[in-house]
């Protein structure tokens, strides 16, 4: 048995940032994770891969259908997908070992094996050793919801896990459930070369998100090539030799698809592996997460959770932060989680990014508000670049000015939206956005141009 | 550069109220100057300046909480000598322009500088334009950054105005002292088992020996003779009698004090002060009179230190001198006792069979009932009354 002052269970972005910001504090730190690389679902089978394929395949549908328009002529443009699979899988390297630097440097323990939580915050990792931690910190993270009726097996039926190494181009991928992972990687499939039909329950395709944004994001997606079928349940499932039959219903009427590949991207519920809740008395919430308050504690003294094993948007950045108040909470510093400036992001193209509510959710609040909205297509840069579709749009309180939420669907909005972010934290205004230089010509002077918009002033429309 | 820092503030106080700037920015001082006064819940402490220089920054706005070690502001010690050299006030841009350039506005003529308080842009142009200070606004943005909706918020609070334009209701924070004394007096009320009990002192013979001595212990001592130190000693021998009163509780054990620090409530301009007498049980009428005056004058001019607030065992609070009649002391916790003196009045008494008029006065005790029993308390008032009543008793107990 040795000692420790944190033990977390997990190595993905949670629980590694966790374990740096722990041993960062001085603290003896160690790091369980039973996989054979660290970073969890993000960098392996998440986050990373996802963007790794998703440039490579813009790339692809660039030099296909956009080159020439700049005067660049390719001939002979062909997917090259095991060279594209191989790209990713060193990305994925590079990330996983960097993870491993950073763990050397800050001398943190990784405990290579799968650990159990026990009664009196001892862990036990599998084929190492038990440790006697002071804190422990749970960071067992997600895994994806099946079918009943249809089950992973990551070759015909895939999670995010199957649907990153697909040897071929699928000849029909049906996405089941239109979210981020679905939209992400149908967008790859369909750049490659796949007919891709998203199938989504819910009327829209992104349920929640502004309904301004969905409706351009479901305009482009289409004219893309996405087939999207929206308030339309699956039903069943067939199997033969290489053949998926999918059955869906919608008001009703029946139809059988036909798809080589299913990706199931119906959502994630929290995976509390090694962590016997029963037997330890850990509270969980309805839908099966971990219950914690703003400190990040659990209901069990000196035991901490974070990421998506506490639910609410499973987002790395989210788990991340989680992680850093947890640890710093530990070692006695006063941190607290708000995620009223969490931002969001979706990674198709045009990009879709969002802090604060959607128009709806201010809407129903009962709040006076007012809208600021700049298209790219009056943006200089937006139109050097052919990258003209979307907006960014502001919500603000009518009499306060207080940002209430922003929306930006366009190219590069994840990083556009990160001024906004800023400014949610400092409980800014429309204005402070309005009157500050953005840089000529920039996409972000959209984002400023929309600021303005709330005022009734912006400038270039 | 020297660092002004919030000095140690005394037993348990960490943190203290920046009441007042009595220097500006920019303003030379010389050693020991107060540069600052700083109001805790109990005391006002005068932050001196540690050498003369100049203050270079000052870093705490007034209204702002401050920590003991934090600093407020910063002095410039080697600026001293430039301005003692200085007979006339020197030019912003000291060092010589080499060569002869357009005369450059020296930096002090630039408009003003946005106070000293962490802003956002759009949240200083709406101050500006609501011709209020960001200053006064309580900032709510990460790392309390002052924001426009807290400036809008804050331009925009309710003001009920009555018909002719005049504030019918004002608010103001209450200060630290304030809500120090809001929490502690709850907080008697809440933790302690609390009751009164009265009696009435017929006053004439200390008012005869005041009478008798005053002008003499004026002359000699330097003293003016009150009834206040007889109460005091009063009370300090019926407590001898009935330590219970004069007790503590702590967790489930009773502390027995075998001393008195008798405190004495005094009413300041900032609130209620209550300054204890250091073993009042040990001393003489003319010593607690005379250590009676001192801590008041302290009181009234805000210089009581630590030491004189903390360790009371016991306290004695005069509502006569506003004129109360009758009125139910809260104790000063954790206190058990408090003794309430009140105004003497001429009153018709019946004495041997006939009624004669007497200066009388109603004294209560208020106490804590979990230790202290009803007949303790009323022997002990009984006993103060006593000793009063005649107090050439005090020179034979």
């Amino acid at each position: 048995m040795k000692n420790a002052d944190v033990v977390i269970i997990g190595g993905g972005p949670g629980g590694y940032v966790a374990a740096i910001r722990a041993a960062q504090l001085g603290l003896n730190t160690v790091c369980v994770e039973m996989d054979k690389t660290l970073g969890g679902t993000c960098v392996n089978v998440g986050c990373i891969p996802s963007k790794a394929l998703l440039t490579s395949s813009e790339h692809y549908e660039w030099a296909r259908l956009h080159a020439a328009e700049h005067g660049v002529k390719i001939d002979g443009v062909s997917a090259d997908l095991p060279t594209m699979m191989k790209r990713k899988d060193a990305v994925v390297g590079q990330n996983t070992k960097g993870i491993e630097y950073l763990f050397k440097k800050n001398k943190i323990e990784w405990a290579k094996g799968r650990g159990t939580l026990k009664p009196g915050n001892v862990v036990d990792v599998e084929g190492v050793d038990s440790y006697q931690a002071k804190n422990v910190i749970i960071a067992t993270g997600s895994v994806p919801i099946e079918l009943p009726f249809l089950k992973f097996d990551e070759d015909r039926v895939l999670s995010n896990i199957g649907a990153l190494k697909i040897p071929e181009i699928p000849k029909h991928l049906i996405v089941v459930g239109g979210g981020v992972i679905g939209l992400e990687l149908g967008s790859v499939w369909r750049r490659l070369g796949a007919k891709v039909t998203v199938v989504e329950l819910f009327p829209t395709i992104l349920p929640g998100n502004d309904e301004e944004v969905i409706k351009e994001a479901d305009r482009i997606f289409r004219k893309q090539g996405l087939e999207i079928r929206t308030g339309t349940k699956v039903v069943g499932a067939s199997r033969g030799d290489g053949i998926i039959k999918l059955e869906i219903e919608k008001d009703g009427a029946k139809e059988t698809l036909d798809a080589d590949y299913v990706l199931v991207s119906i959502g994630r519920k929290p995976a509390l592996t090694g962590i016997d809740t029963g037997a330890l008395g850990l509270a969980l919430g309805q839908r099966g997460e971990i219950v914690v308050d703003a400190e990040m504690r659990t209901n069990l003294p000196g035991v901490f959770a974070i990421g998506d094993a506490v639910g609410g948007k499973l987002l790395a950045h989210k788990a991340e932060e989680e992680g850093v108040v947890a640890a710093e909470v530990i070692a006695g510093q006063h941190a607290h989680m708000d995620y009223k400036s969490m931002p969001s992001v979706v990674y198709t193209w045009p990009e879709i990014a969002t802090v604060g509510l959607a128009e709806h959710e201010v809407k129903s609040s009962g709040r006076a508000y007012k809208v600021g909205k700049f298209p790219f297509s009056a943006n200089g840069r937006a139109r050097t670049m052919a990258e003209t579709s979307g907006f960014v749009k502001f919500i603000a309180d009518a009499k306060t000015d207080e940002l209430v939420g922003c929306h930006i669907i366009g190219a590069n909005a994840s990083d556009l939206i990160q001024e906004v972010v800023l400014a949610f934290e400092y409980r800014g205004s429309s204005e402070d956005i309005g009157i500050t230089v953005h840089s000529h010509p920039t996409l972000s002077e959209s984002v400023k141009e929309a600021a303005l918009g709330v005022l009734g002033r912006s400038l270039h429309i | 550069m020297i660092s002004i820092k919030v000095p140690p503030l005394g037993e348990s106080i960490v943190e203290a109220t920046v009441s007042r700037w009595l220097k500006k920015k920019g303003e030379a001082v010389a050693s020991g100057d107060t540069l600052v006064e700083l109001e805790t819940d109990k005391i006002t402490v005068e932050v001196p300046a540690p050498r003369a220089g100049v203050i270079a920054s000052v870093s705490v706005a007034e209204g702002d909480v401050v920590k003991v070690d934090q600093v407020l502001g910063e002095l410039d010690e080697t600026a001293a000598a430039a301005i003692a050299a200085a007979p006339a006030p020197a030019p912003a841009a000291s060092a010589p322009a080499p060569s002869p350039a357009p005369a450059v506005p020296p930096a002090s003529s630039a408009p003003a500088q946005p106070p000293d308080v962490k802003s956002s842009p759009a949240a200083r142009r709406a101050a500006a334009d609501a011709g209020i200070s960001v200053a006064d606004v309580t900032g709510t943005g990460r790392g309390g950054v002052v924001s426009k909706p807290d400036v809008v918020e804050y331009a925009q609070r309710p003001q009920s105005v009555s018909r002719d334009g005049a504030q019918r209701e004002t608010r103001e924070k209450m200060s630290t002292r304030r809500k120090r004394i809001a929490e502690n007096l709850l907080q008697s009320q809440h933790a302690t088992a609390h009751l009164t009990t009265f009696n009435e002192v017929d006053m004439t013979l200390v008012n005869a020996l005041r009478e008798r001595m005053k002008e003499k212990v004026e002359k000699e001592h330097g003293v003016k003779l009150t009834f206040m130190p007889f109460f005091v000693k009063a009370a300090c021998m019926a407590l001898e009698k009935f330590p219970v009163v004069n007790a503590q509780i702590d967790g489930d054990s009773i502390i027995y004090k075998h001393y008195v620090n008798m405190g004495i409530a005094v009413a300041s301009e900032a609130g209620l002060v209550v300054p204890n007498i250091k073993d009042a049980h040990a001393k003489g009428i003319l010593d607690v009179s005379r250590e009676i005056a001192a801590v008041a004058k302290k009181a009234r001019d805000g210089k009581l230190s630590m030491d004189d607030l903390t360790g009371g065992t016991f306290t004695i609070t005069n509502g006569g001198v506003f004129g109360s009649l009758v009125s139910t002391p809260i104790l000063n916790y954790p206190q058990v006792g408090i003794l309430g003196l009140h105004k003497t009045q001429d009153r018709p008494v019946a004495i041997d069979g006939k009624v004669e008029i007497r200066p009388m006065m109603y004294i209560a005790l208020s106490y804590d009932h979990r230790i202290v029993d009803g007949q303790q308390a009323v022997l002990f008032l009984v006993r103060v009354k006593e000793l009063m009543e005649d107090p050439a008793a005090m020179l034979i107990s």
